[in-house]
């Protein structure tokens, strides 16, 4: 191919003109750099020689007081003790064998830690400070600060280390804190860089993980000059960072106390909430664990006892477990019925010891059978029956309904861990997660909070607390936050019918009050203070026909883990309701027998604020309680005050 | 243009070729080598045998292949441009599957005496090929999209691969500097308005879908830039390396610490202080009189390229010349950017001063290639 020399000439030129302005480019980038370099060198040079002079400039972290987590009285539960620590920089310390070793002769260290931190600090970048030690005695401290400069590499810290000062109050609630581990790390996609400080305590469980964001605050930094032997000279520029937020719970402290000193012993659980606000004011879980001893970094003994307790410590039984509410589920089928209209207000149904559907016998608790049975005797006696009749004839679907309006089946929202949605079955769920279809002997075994019903302690509670005021109360965990108050509304009132829901606290009332009511043991005499409440007491296991044949075996001859769950739950006053209990306790045996004492013990130590007069017990129960509960080993005993205000 | 209507007995022949070389910009190279040397030395603390001697080695055989390359005619070259072109995307393919694994990313293959980096191999091809092609296509033709499409995909293919190693900061010197070649040969003005303007509403976009709904980036790729835009936050990471970086040439000053008497490039604060940052030591030893005489020295070998490309009237060769200078320019200019904190860290090492057999030996050969389009330029007499 040939061009005409005219096409050459063009295109030559025109590579010129560009090959010019390419040049003038280069020139003009040239320039800003010239420019940069003259910025840096010339103008700047004072203050940078000055970072530089003799010195070395390093940036350090500051981490941020982890916030401070209040109960509803601004009683801290988790807050941050100095921990007197030793420090050391690899590459300052030279050789660190020597090093440790003229420590080791100083102070005493534990061999276990301090192998486990000398691995960490061989796998840090040499300029990394590596905590060494940690929880030391004053005197240690002070021992290591005096003889800092035969030390070389070693510092002296003072940091600050999460403590629990109510012990295991609070040890499911709040959780713990621990050190971060890889997985942690993993789990975050771009870590904040305090996650890299080594032994940096974050939120393992509970409050303390699910608001570790507030908790943790931002970092600040540290801009400081150390000479050639490490040596920290002097501070250049500090940034304090924002400190974690103060977070207030709406949990009472003395009565979280109360309810695990009540509990201990048992493998059980009890919630206490305020049916106007919702606020939690208490969660106990027993048994419960020392939340600090994870702190600290749990010791494998210690942690397999915990592990292999058969009444599971550290599970939080009050949101995390789930289990057959039993006849404590009747009112929710009772308002069912009422509410499908297939069962009027005052019609009876006769009760003679069982039902028989599709040729199976459902049975009653009482072998005899309750007679005639309306819904106020249906409750105070707890015929299961009637049960069986209503949901006969109203199908579950429309109990189901009615219990997720109650709260059951519902996840609350609360920054606690694993918290349950429990189970409230249908003819849907069935289908979809069983592949059965639904046969009416479900709906009977579900009708009296038995078959594939679970429930939380919580969802007790906050079932009660509808139940008690009609309205959706929700369940509520937070108090404020950095001294700002959350704030609560008054709850909308829930779309029941008001006479049927009356009908229903009233039978409550009479479950603990009148004669023959199934808790009337565990009542209350003090005027203005009476309970409404509901036993149960579910079943764990099912009763083979050889059983049967044997006849009723009684509870006290099983095996614990296959004895009756006992459930109790009330609120109180009946007449002008300001807190609802839930309590269950794990293989227990009768509702009326092993719950509703608790609750009822519990019940009073809200409502007064403290331990009871002991005049709001029945004459005859007044002598064993005032010797029970004075022997009780609460953390601090008040006098028995007067009854809290009622407004 | 083929060979034949070069003018050939105007150009000189044998060894009388010698005396046409541009010894000039070969004195030029050197000068900018030893600094190298220096530097170093320096920075191994007096050691010459760590960085320095091996560094001389490779200048040398550089140094030998440059005259090799010049002494042989360009039009030749101009029929390689092709051909080499293949081999280095062959190359790249190849550590792309059995590439020796270093510092994270398949770069080399192992040669026994060094280790070849296809990446730099094809930044000089990639320059080849591009003034091979508008040397061949019909200057009228040259703003036609389909005759623009094709350099595009010459210069993307390369890059895909070298992203996929992933070595960010060779394929946006590949892009810039095959860009700069299509510039040259006179692409029409509106191509790059319209990619200039493309890049500036992209950017636009995705910083204004910050905090809204339809959010580009995820939250952690907002704070990197944000770590970048403002070292100071993020003082451990990414941002360190940068503060230590300025604090070590600020502290040069004017007239320099003197020669080995930096101390802050020295104390392990910077990674790579003998490759990439290695201007940090240059700029403390000797100041900002030898940081800007650097500069200087590298804009001599730049206007010693431009003026040896404005006398050629052979197109191959100008345009050639033209793009060398333009690629060993980025080299420098985003080199010397990052270290002064100008732009974010990418891996760039400074052109013919830091440590590295490829990037030393693809300069000196493309510096050959250079001189023979000077020597063998057609001459109007």
């Amino acid at each position: 191919m040939k061009r005409s020399p005219k096409d050459t000439e063009e295109s030559v030129r025109r590579i010129s003109r560009r090959g010019l302005f390419l040049g003038g480019s280069m020139l003009a980038f040239m320039g800003v750099l010239g420019t940069r370099m003259r910025q840096l060198q010339i103008e700047e040079a004072d203050e940078f020689r000055l970072l530089a002079e003799e010195n070395r400039i390093n940036m350090r972290l500051i981490a941020p007081p982890r916030g401070v987590i209040y109960d509803r009285h601004g009683v801290p539960i988790a807050e941050n003790a100095q921990n007197y620590r030793i420090i050391i920089v690899r590459e300052d310390a030279g050789d660190v064998d020597d090093v440790v070793e003229r420590l080791r002769s100083l102070v005493h260290l534990d061999e276990v830690d301090l192998e486990r931190n000398l691995r960490e600090l061989s796998r840090r970048s040499p300029f990394v400070p590596v905590t060494l030690a940690d929880r030391l005695s004053w005197e240690d401290f002070t021992k290591v600060a005096v003889n800092a400069p035969a030390l070389p590499g070693i510092t002296p810290d003072v940091g600050l280390s999460r403590h629990y000062p109510m012990g295991g109050d609070f040890a499911h609630v709040v959780g713990y804190v621990g050190p971060v581990s890889d997985y942690d790390l993993e789990r975050t996609p771009d870590p904040d860089p305090l996650l890299q400080i080594p032994k940096f305590q974050i939120g393992k469980v509970g409050v303390e993980t699910r608001l570790e964001e507030e908790l943790r605050g931002k970092a600040g930094t540290r801009r400081i000059e150390i000479n050639a032997a490490g040596r920290v000279m002097r501070e250049l520029g500090r940034d304090e960072g924002v400190p974690g937020a103060d977070i207030q719970l709406t949990v009472d402290h003395a009565l979280q106390n109360f309810l695990q000193t009540r509990m201990d012993g048992e493998s059980a659980a009890a919630v206490v909430m305020d049916v106007r606000t919702g606020d939690l004011l208490a969660l106990g879980s027993a048994p419960a664990f020392d939340p600090n001893k994870f702190v600290r970094g749990i010791s494998g003994p210690d942690y397999r006892e915990l592990m292999e307790n058969i009444y599971r410590p550290l599970a939080n039984k009050t949101v995390q477990g789930a289990y057959p509410p039993g006849s404590t589920f009747k009112m929710i089928t009772a308002l069912a019925g009422l509410e499908a209209g297939v069962i009027g207000p005052n019609e009876t149904v006769y009760c003679p010891g069982f039902l028989s559907l599709g040729g199976r016998r459902f049975h009653c608790w009482r072998r005899g059978g309750h007679g005639q049975v309306d819904l106020d005797k249906s409750l105070v006696q707890s015929c299961d029956v009637y049960y069986y009749e209503v949901a006969r004839r109203c199908g579950i679907d429309k109990i189901a309904e009615v219990a997720n309006r109650f709260g059951l089946g519902i996840r609350h929202d609360l920054p606690m861990s694993a918290v349950t949605e429990g189970l409230i079955p249908s003819t849907e769920w069935k289908r979809n997660v069983r592949g059965e279809t639904w046969r009416p002997g479900d709906s009977l075994n579900a009708s009296i909070g038995q078959g594939y019903v679970l429930t939380s302690p919580l969802q007790l509670a906050v079932m009660t607390a509808r139940l008690a005021t009609g309205r959706d109360v929700v369940p509520r965990l937070i108090k404020s936050v950095n001294g700002v108050d959350v704030p609560v509304e008054e709850a909308p009132l829930l779309d029941v019918n008001q006479t049927h829901l009356q009908m229903v606290q009233r039978a409550m009332y009479r479950v603990s009050n009148a004669q023959g009511g199934t808790a009337g043991r565990s009542r209350i005499v003090a005027d203005g203070m009476e309970l409404a409440g509901k036993t149960g007491t579910s079943q764990v296991r099912n009763i083979t026909a050889a059983e049967r044949a044997r006849g009723v075996i009684g509870n006290d001859d099983l095996p614990w883990e296959r004895r009756d769950h006992a459930l109790f739950v009330c609120y109180a006053p009946h007449d002008a309701p300001r807190y609802a209990v839930s309590v269950v306790v794990e293989h227990g045996g009768g509702g009326s027998t092993a719950a509703a004492p608790v609750a009822r013990d519990i019940m009073l130590f809200a409502l007064y604020g403290g331990l009871p007069p002991i005049d709001a017990y029945p004459a005859d129960q007044r002598e064993r309680m005032r010797t029970y509960l004075e022997a009780l080993p609460l953390r601090e005993r008040q006098q028995p005050g007067p009854a809290r205000s009622r407004a | 243009m083929s060979y034949l209507e070069y003018n050939v007995k105007t150009i000189p022949t044998g060894w009388r070729k010698i005396f046409y070389v541009n010894w000039a910009l070969v004195l030029l190279l050197v000068a900018v080598a030893c600094v190298g040397f220096l530097m170093l030395y320096s920075v191994a603390g007096g050691n010459l045998g760590r960085w320095a001697e091996p560094q001389m080695e490779r200048f040398v055989l550089g140094f030998v292949a440059m005259f090799t390359v010049a002494m042989v005619p360009i039009w030749f070259w101009r029929n390689m441009a092709t051909l080499l072109y293949g081999i280095s995307i062959l190359l790249l393919l190849y550590v792309e599957f059995f590439g020796t694994v270093g510092m994270g990313a398949q770069r080399w293959i192992d040669l026994g005496f060094m280790r070849l980096q296809p990446s730099e191999v094809t930044k000089i091809t990639l320059v080849m090929i591009l003034a091979a092609y508008y040397d061949w296509l019909d200057v009228k033709k040259v703003s036609r999209p389909l005759w623009v499409a094709i350099p595009l995909l010459v210069i993307l293919l390369p890059t895909a691969l070298v992203l996929q190693q992933p070595d960010l900061g060779t394929a946006i010197l590949l892009v810039a500097g095959g860009g700069i070649v299509m510039f040259v040969a006179g692409v029409s003005w509106w191509y790059f308005g319209a990619v200039i303007a493309a890049g500036a509403g992209i950017v636009a976009a995705v910083f204004s879908s910050r905090g809204t709904s339809w959010q580009l980036l995820k939250d952690y790729q907002f704070r990197r830039i944000d770590t970048f835009l403002d070292p100071a936050q993020d003082p451990l990471g990414a941002g360190y390396h940068i503060t230590q970086s300025k604090i070590a040439l600020g502290s040069g000053g004017f007239t320099g610490r003197g020669f080995m008497q930096g101390t802050q490039s020295r104390l392990n604060f910077l990674p790579e202080k003998h490759t990439d940052f290695i201007f940090t030591t240059l700029a403390e030893e000797f100041g900002f009189i030898g940081a800007i005489s650097l500069l200087a020295l590298y804009g001599l070998i730049l206007l010693f390229c431009v003026l040896s490309a404005l006398q050629n009237t052979d197109r191959f060769g100008s345009l050639l010349t033209l793009g060398i200078a333009a690629t060993f320019f980025l080299f420098f200019a985003v080199n010397m950017a990052m270290v002064m904190g100008l732009m974010p860290v990418v891996g760039v090492p400074l052109p013919l001063v830091s440590y590295g057999g490829s990037a030393m030996l693809v300069l000196m050969v493309a510096f050959g290639l250079v001189q023979s389009a000077h020597i063998h330029r057609p001459r109007s007499r």
